[in-house]
């Protein structure tokens, strides 16, 4: 104890024994202290980094230019608006550098060419991660509880859905995503504000089962909901992974408690159905296109036609004949708000299309199905199902009601906390594995599960997943001028009898006009300025083909020349262009001089006929439509204003703009203008 | 003399000997029934998508004996560089001769090298594909060459999009065709999609875009049309480093 207290003291008087003594120690302490900090920086990961890229760009021949543009120390992007400081280009210090292209050493890669500039908005509002974070753990995994960890690339689109709403053309997984969510009805159930305040709605438009008993059997629900995907490969009607029991009851809930249609009580078969020639069936199916919206399976199991209505690969062992024979003479008498337009055909094309569709069955579906009458408790038992898994969420149903909110809201889903999250053991405990692992199994999330088993691929899973992701809490709190809205339908309706006619022939399932309806065909909201009356009224009475190229066509409905006179005039006024000015327009016929030099034109300097065909003999151009009848279809007002400017009469028209001299594009008209049809040719000789 | 015979015993049972045990010690621990002697490609080679993704055809290689008749139950891996996982890695061809695995790209972009390898008789036999991951810039410029150029520079028709290649008086050029675009400068290029084919004094067949589609457009699909090159585009004028 002695001993060492006399150390102390001797320790004591050898370093501060004087005050010369004293003050050389304290000076090396305070100097050792000093010190710290910059041996910190020194030995610190970045800086370790830094070292690295200095030598990697020292052996390039750029050495220089490198070398004077690299910025040593801490890097930091600081955006407080968006809540940005990155500090990732400590590290990741060539990102910029467009000449290390070739390197492929992570952090020293180049950034590969976005849209946006690097310094703009930083790093982390795409990729995640801790930006404010100083080394390679810190940043870029998940150790703490509820940290962002990076994001994985295939992921990365989502990153530009936090500020763009609208469908970019750099971002189709995104833009894919947010339509299957849509069309797979993933929005019935769960509510999804987009971060522009709207509510994403669903397109996938579920039947209403208020009259199913008279369109199909007990049996067939009870196999379709068994396994939808068993009868029609493109449904997207969930699989609930049904009991025997379980959905024999809920079949018997809904043919007990559909009501029959009133009025409809005529279900007499009309006798032709029953022995209609197999060939005039097919051929009726092909002529009236409803492969366009319709798709059927064919023998090697693809497939072929569109998928706007149910597919009807086995559409015979589904409905009923008498419901199926007044669904094609008018769908619109059991569901008033269908797709499919009313055709107007005759009792014969009725009877011959019902014969040919219910041929299309498949002896080996549902054949040992016989379920027999339902017992009270079935029914009662089917009811109480349907509340529990929400089929009125999709389906309306009588003497049940739509439930509100039936499924947790997603509207920021893309930030959900990680300690919310229930993890399946050995799952990677990330925010983009936990929701790729609930929409492939959801049952795997214990058995009280509600979420059915939707039927998509990988890389749709992939697409959802990515605009799930979107919808973080960064793209809920952007600042408003960085936000950009979506585009959404118009309640655009047209108004009268032509609008009444318009709804009966399901116009807007196809077209797109005042920004209400589909983009299957083109958009109609200026086609009064663009086409002659007469024409006009001769194309819908007989649809002739303008596009070869294109599958999709105009059907033909037997339409009345009152109908037809109705729709044309209200057409030819109500859609008109306020940019093209008829006074002004080219005149309709020109000197042959003219004439003359708008074919030199056509033909030599601006080569419209490798897309077009203006004479059936000698040109072949399969791309555009066909332009040899285009004086009888066309006004001279909108072919000059067309020639001048094709985007802006038609956003997205792939017809380039070839900055055409008023002079050319006067001459082009009136050379297109002499191109009429032959009967008018006629006519004039 | 005597020693001969024993050499030549102990040289058969070693070498019996390893040709049984090879099978079985294939590290994916599959059980391989069969070797063939070569492997092609069936399908799914020479495709393109996006960073990070599954590639959307999988891809299928065949092994084939001597007389050229499909193997079964010939074990396959496939290798890739950093980054490309496949599912799976190791596979038993089936019943006629075909492997088939799904493809992830690794996350940047340009071409992969990947292979397909085979035990084989007496040596491995490998198969080198080839596929396209393509960035953002490049996966631009394939949305857009898709709507505004394949239907005269793929000559290629499928039911959705008929190509209008055959009704063309000039034959314009495939995008894959890097014999005659790693030739072109990007300034040429640029001003050849701007301007139109009478821009560089070729066929006025190819309009001008320079009004249709902006700068930023262009350069994506100069991108796309360089990282499809076949042969692969190497730009001029790059300094490698001495290493």
């Amino acid at each position: 104890m002695k001993s060492v207290k006399q150390l102390i003291s001797s320790a004591w008087r050898a370093l501060f024994g004087d005050t010369m003594r004293a003050f050389g120690i304290v000076s090396v302490i305070l100097m050792l202290t000093l010190a710290i900090a910059p041996a910190k920086d020194h030995f610190s990961q970045w800086h370790g980094y830094q070292n690295g890229y200095l030598a990697m760009i020292r052996e390039r021949g750029d050495a220089i230019s490198l070398r004077r543009r690299f910025e040593p120390g801490i890097q930091q992007i600081w955006h407080p608006e968006i809540g940005v400081v990155d500090r990732c280009e400590t590290c990741h210090e060539g990102l910029k550098e467009a000449s290390l292209a070739d390197v492929t050493t992570q952090p020293f890669r180049k950034h590969p060419v976005i849209p946006h500039p690097l310094d703009r908005y930083g790093c982390t509002i795409c990729h995640r991660g801790q930006g404010a974070a100083t080394t390679v753990e810190e940043a870029h995994y998940s150790k703490l509880a509820g940290v962002d960890p990076i994001l994985p690339a295939r992921y990365i689109e989502s990153g530009c859905g936090q500020c763009h709403q609208n469908a970019l053309t750099g971002t189709p997984q995104l833009n894919l995503g947010r339509q299957y969510l849509a069309q797979y009805g993933c929005v019935n159930c769960h509510m999804v504000k987009m971060p522009d305040g709207t509510v994403m709605k669903a397109t996938d438009d579920p039947p209403s089962l208020e009259h199913i008993a008279d369109k199909t059997t007990r049996e067939w629900i009870f196999t379709w909901l068994k396994n939808p995907q068993a009868y029609a490969a493109s449904a997207t009607m969930p699989n609930y992974k049904l009991s025997d029991a379980d959905a024999s009851d809920l079949s018997a809930y809904l043919i007990s408690s559909s009501k029959p249609l009133a009025g409809d009580v005529d279900t007499t078969i009309i006798p032709a159905a029953k022995n209609a020639d197999p060939s005039a069936g097919a051929s009726l199916y092909g002529e009236s296109f409803c492969a366009t919206c319709h798709a059927v399976q064919n023998a090697a199991g693809n497939l072929v036609g569109g998928d706007v209505g149910p597919e009807l690969t086995r559409v015979g062992n589904k409905v009923k004949p008498a419901w199926l024979q007044a669904w094609i003479e008018n769908p619109h008498s059991y569901d008033a708000h269908t797709l499919m337009p009313h055709y107007r055909f005759t009792p014969q094309q009725v009877a011959t299309l019902t014969g040919f569709l219910m041929s299309k069955s498949d002896s080996d579906y549902s054949t040992d199905v016989h379920l027999g009458t339902a017992t009270a408790a079935q029914i009662a038992h089917g009811r109480k199902l349907v509340a529990e898994l929400g089929c009125a969420a999709c389906h309306t149903i009588n003497g049940v009601k739509k439930p509100d909110n039936f499924a947790p809201d997603l509207s920021q889903i893309g930030s959900k906390p990680l300690a919310q999250l229930i993890f399946l053991p050995g799952m990677k405990q990330t925010l983009p594995t936990y929701i790729a692992s609930k929409i492939k199994d959801p049952s795997a999330f214990g058995p009280g599960m509600k979420m059915p088993l939707l039927p998509l691929t990988d890389a749709q899973r992939e697409s959802v997943t990515t605009a799930l992701l979107a919808l973080s809490e960064r793209s809920q709190t952007m600042p408003e001028k960085l936000r950009i809205p979506g585009v959404h339908q118009t309640t655009y309706e047209p108004a009268g009898r032509a609008g009444k006619l318009m709804a009966d022939l399901a116009c807007f399932s196809c077209h797109r006009i005042n920004g209400h309806g589909s983009d299957l065909a083109p958009d109609l909201s200026l086609e009064g300025s663009a086409v002659q009356a007469q024409w006009l009224d001769s194309f819908l009475k007989n649809p002739n083909t303008l596009r070869p190229a294109l599958t999709r066509r105009m059907p033909r409905f037997n339409l009345s020349d009152a109908d037809r006179k109705t729709l044309t005039d209200y057409i030819m006024v109500a859609y008109q262009s306020p940019n093209i000015d008829p006074d002004k327009a080219p005149p309709a016929v020109n000197p042959p001089a003219l004439v003359e030099q708008g074919r030199q034109l056509f033909y030599s300097k601006y080569a419209c006929q490798s897309c077009h065909t203006a004479n059936t003999n000698t040109d072949k151009g399969y791309i555009g439509p066909v332009l040899a009848q285009v004086g009888t279809r066309l006004q001279p007002a909108w072919i000059y204003a067309w020639l001048k400017n094709p985007q802006a009469l038609r956003p997205g028209t792939i017809e380039p703009n070839q900055n055409i001299s008023d002079e050319d594009a006067r001459a082009m008209t009136a050379f297109l203008m002499t191109l009429k049809s032959p009967g008018k040719q006629e006519g004039k000789q | 003399m005597t020693r001969r015979p024993v050499a030549c015993a102990v040289l058969l049972l070693t070498t019996i000997g390893t040709g049984c045990k090879h099978p079985s010690t294939s590290s994916s621990g599959l059980k391989p029934t069969a070797t063939g002697s070569a492997i092609v490609v069936s399908s799914g080679d020479k495709q393109a998508a996006p960073t990070g993704s599954v590639l959307a055809n999988p891809l299928v290689v065949q092994v084939n004996d001597d007389q050229g008749n499909s193997v079964t139950g010939a074990l396959v891996e496939f290798h890739g560089p950093a980054g490309v996982l496949f599912d799976p890695a190791a596979v038993l061809t089936d019943s006629s001769g075909q492997a088939t695995t799904a493809v992830r790209l690794g996350t940047i972009g340009g071409l992969y090298e990947v292979s397909a390898t085979t035990p084989g008789k007496s040596h491995p036999v490998t198969l080198q594909i080839a596929e396209t991951a393509l960035g953002y810039q490049q996966q631009l410029g394939s949305i857009l060459q898709d709507k505004y150029c394949s239907r005269c520079h793929d000559p290629e028709s499928s039911a959705a999009q008929v190509s209008n290649y055959d009704n063309l008086a000039v034959k314009p050029h495939a995008f894959t065709d890097g014999n005659t675009y790693n030739k072109m400068s990007n300034a040429d290029m640029l001003s050849i999609i701007q301007h139109g084919g009478p821009a560089l004094n070729r066929s006025a067949l190819m309009p001008p875009y320079g009004n249709t589609l902006s700068p930023t457009d262009v350069q994506a699909v100069i991108a796309y049309i360089r990282v499809m090159a076949d042969p692969p585009y190497r730009p001029a004028g790059t300094v490698y480093g001495q290493k």
